[in-house]
């Protein structure tokens, strides 16, 4: 018997190589070797007949807290919440303490991925020394430590002229920027959406005009510079617009949206709950679909997750004491399901291209992305049709501040697996036959 | 003592809410119920002076995590009036300054037995989070801009008392919308019973979002004056600003201070209400305040009787009054 894995009758869905249909894929030494029937056998078989074979997602804005604030999540329990979620490869911001701005920074994380011994995690190193927002930190150290992007996220790079040297300077180490674009003096003291919502419940808003002045500022740089801009969890009709129309000029702008934005408005702070509480908040209904509009053109290229776990101490308080943010990675394709192609926006070949190859692409991650003969053996196998109920509290995250608890959701991530090894399943035992190298079952 | 009828209270059976969180939520009719069981209470103890034994036995708990000393000594008068027994406490600090979250401090004096917590705190939804996690009922003294239920509907009484019905009347509420939680609360229950409501001030002041939900908005204090019938001039909340709105409390003045002058543009009739604390000089004169078409005053007595009548209601009191 040979070694590897061989997954048959699945719905092979990859978008890197135009496919969408029924077939078996077989994984050897950590790579695809071959996509096909009559593959022969390997040392571990899995039935995929009714699921969908992915290539592994991956999310470029996840945080993992550690270290520093350990008691949000840790490497070990957010690469696990990773692969609940069906992400084999994350990118994880450097909303640290000490902030990721030193190579022993970068290789701390990479050394306890490696322990963790779940995903791949990739490290977005600070832009700024101590993520203060003023002098250049360390690119050239950084990259050669391993970072593969750089950002102050989730802080917003607020100075222009740290921005304008960053896109200069990263050019040399052909390395990506991402900001999540938001104006500080426009959003002080700001909880949610400025609209009609606030108005009535007297919260304090952040009007879209702050992320629409930084994201049009960032297109002017990155076009200027020549740079790489990637904008993170845009959130408004007039930000969306600036892409579109920067994309058109052949601006290097990319940019994400989480999917609490497209399931989610401003409405849900009526009941004045933190989980509702996000950086961007959540925005009213012309915004909503204008992102989606933007994911069904194209002008937003990726789905990420925005994971930003918070210890139930800090988010459960008065709105205004509680931070932003929530975490995603185990809801994300569910929602992706649930809200854009059951709804018919986005077919699984455009979804895949959001959650997995644009985002390796965007961080120039080869051989992620793809189940292309000789990409990494990095599958996720998805239920597509399973209903579940949100739960957060058996979640793998550390922490439960999510805005979908109690939401019903449709499509299971079944197995996840990374380099050739099946890491997490909740398939039944009759799916799998053989070896499974390091399995968490659930 | 004797027992009195149990008819001179209103039927209690029609109030179902266990908490009195905010007036948006509520029906016109439970509106109504209060503002009459309002009148029932003033008119039993004598303009809210002697006490009746119709809540013997609950134990109210003011928890303010904001200053206050009206909105305070009212819930705590009202409380003591139907002989319920109160608790302070109150904190200007942040609850996290001090380590314990605000819902800890709450569930720990839940824990001494209180039925009622009435809380007043800086942030909107504060009594909402708190009503999630506590048994008791919650009664809000005001959260943050959001909402002040009872003083929305302490003004709506003092209106009603001078003008009966309240549909068709024009109410324009005039100064700091965007901060004020009466604004908010008089502009739902103003609604509910059918008057015309005019939120005027500076345009940084007044969003124009309220159209949306059939509010006149207005900047010109001027052009709308000759149309009220009602006037409630809010106070300027200098301490929820972040970078000053208008250029100067001279010019605020010029445009919005109810003076003298300006009364002559108003109707012969108007009522000029005001939550207080009242800003001599900046939203009102002395002349206006004092003169003959202000109820400022009866406004505060009022407040003991919507408070006797919320409390009463939320608190489960009896029918029977001891005299």
């Amino acid at each position: 018997m040979t070694r590897g894995v061989i997954i048959r009758n699945g719905r092979i869905v990859d978008p890197s190589q135009d496919l969408d249909r029924e077939t078996d894929l077989l994984i050897e030494d950590g790579k695809v070797v071959a996509i096909g029937h009559d593959l022969g056998n390997a040392g571990c078989t899995i039935d995929a007949t009714g699921w969908l074979v992915l290539p592994g997602l991956v999310d470029m804005h996840v945080e993992l807290r550690e270290p520093g604030f350990e008691e949000d999540e840790v490497i070990h329990t957010g690469t696990a919440a990773a692969l609940a979620g069906g992400f084999t490869t994350i990118a994880c911001l450097p909303s640290t303490d000490p902030p990721v701005d030193t190579q022993a920074g970068v290789e701390f994380i990479l050394h306890q991925a490696q322990r963790a011994n779940h995903c791949h995690v990739a490290v977005l190193a600070s832009v700024s020394k101590g993520r203060e927002g003023e002098q250049l930190a360390e690119i050239g150290s950084l990259v050669a430590a391993g970072a593969i992007g750089f950002t102050d996220a989730p802080l917003p790079i607020h100075n222009a002229e740290l921005m304008r040297r960053a896109l200069q300077y990263c050019r040399m180490f052909d390395r990506l920027i991402l900001n999540r674009p938001r104006v500080i003096e426009l959003t002080r003291n700001g909880i949610m959406h400025e609209g009609l919502v606030s108005t009535l419940l007297g919260l304090p808003g952040l009007p879209v005009e702050a992320e629409d002045v930084m994201t049009s500022r960032d297109v002017r740089l990155a076009e200027a510079t020549g740079g790489r801009v990637h904008l993170m969890s845009l959130s408004s009709e007039g930000s969306v617009e600036l892409v579109r129309r920067a994309k058109a000029r052949g601006v290097a702008v990319t940019a994400d949206v989480s999917p609490s934005h497209i399931a989610f408005g401003d409405e849900e702070l009526r009941s004045f709950d933190p989980n509702f509480k996000l950086d961007p908040p959540l925005r009213s209904r012309n915004h909503l679909e204008a992102c989606i509009e933007g994911l069904v053109d194209g002008t937003i290229d990726c789905i990420a997750s925005a994971h930003a776990p918070r210890a139930s101490e800090k988010k459960m308080l008065e709105l205004d004491m509680a931070p932003f943010g929530a975490i995603g990675l185990e809801t994300a394709l569910a929602t992706v399901n649930s809200r854009l192609i059951e709804t018919g926006h986005l077919s699984w070949s455009d979804a895949v291209a959001k959650l997995s190859t644009n985002p390796a692409r965007i961080l120039g991650l080869e051989h992620k992305g793809s189940l292309a003969v000789g990409a990494d053996g990095d599958v996720t196998l998805v239920d597509p049709h399973a209903d579940w109920v949100v739960n957060p509290h058996i979640f793998q995250s550390k922490s439960s501040n999510t805005p979908f608890s109690g939401c019903e959701l449709r499509g299971q991530v079944m197995s996840t697996i990374v380099g050739g090894q099946l890491r997490c399943s909740v398939a039944a035992e009759s799916r799998i036959d053989g070896s499974t190298g390091g399995l968490v079952r659930r | 003592m004797s027992l009195e009828m149990t008819d001179a209270l209103p039927d209690r059976s029609a109030w179902t809410q266990r908490h009195l969180l905010d007036l948006e939520s509520l029906s016109a009719e439970e509106i109504t119920l209060i503002l009459d069981t309002a009148d029932h209470f003033k008119e039993l103890t004598d303009g809210c002076r002697r006490k009746i034994s119709v809540l013997v036995g609950c134990t109210c708990c003011n928890l303010f995590f904001e200053n206050s000393t009206r909105t305070r000594t009212s819930f705590s008068l009202a409380a003591r009036r139907l002989g319920a027994d109160t608790v302070e406490f109150s904190s200007s600090e942040s609850s996290v300054s001090k380590g314990e979250s605000f819902i800890d401090t709450a569930k720990t004096l839940e824990a001494m037995n209180v039925d009622v917590m009435v809380v007043r705190h800086a942030t909107p939804g504060a009594p909402h989070l708190l009503a999630q996690h506590l048994d008791c009922s919650v009664v809000s003294a005001g959260d943050g801009p959001h909402e002040h239920p009872t003083q929305g509907l302490l003004d709506i009484l003092t209106i009603r008392q001078h003008r009966g019905d309240l549909a068709g009347l024009t109410v324009a509420l005039v100064g700091d919308i965007s901060h004020s939680r009466t604004a908010r609360s008089n502009i739902w229950a103003l609604k509910k019973l059918g008057a015309h409501v005019i939120v005027c001030g500076p345009s940084t002041l007044v969003s124009p979002f309220w159209e949306e939900v059939g509010v006149e908005v207005a900047y010109d204090l001027d052009e709308i004056l000759p149309r009220c019938d009602v006037l409630n001039l809010l106070r300027i909340q200098f301490e929820r600003q972040i970078t000053r709105p208008f250029p100067s409390v001279r010019e605020y003045a010029l445009l919005y201070a109810m003076t003298s002058e300006r009364m002559r543009l108003a109707k012969s009739d108007i009522l000029i209400t005001a939550p207080g604390p009242i800003n001599r000089g900046v939203e009102i004169t002395s002349e206006v305040a004092d003169g003959p078409h202000s109820v400022i005053l009866d406004q505060v007595t009022n407040g003991l009787a919507i408070r006797m009548a919320v409390l009463w209601l939320v608190g489960g009191g009896r029918n029977e009054v001891y005299r």
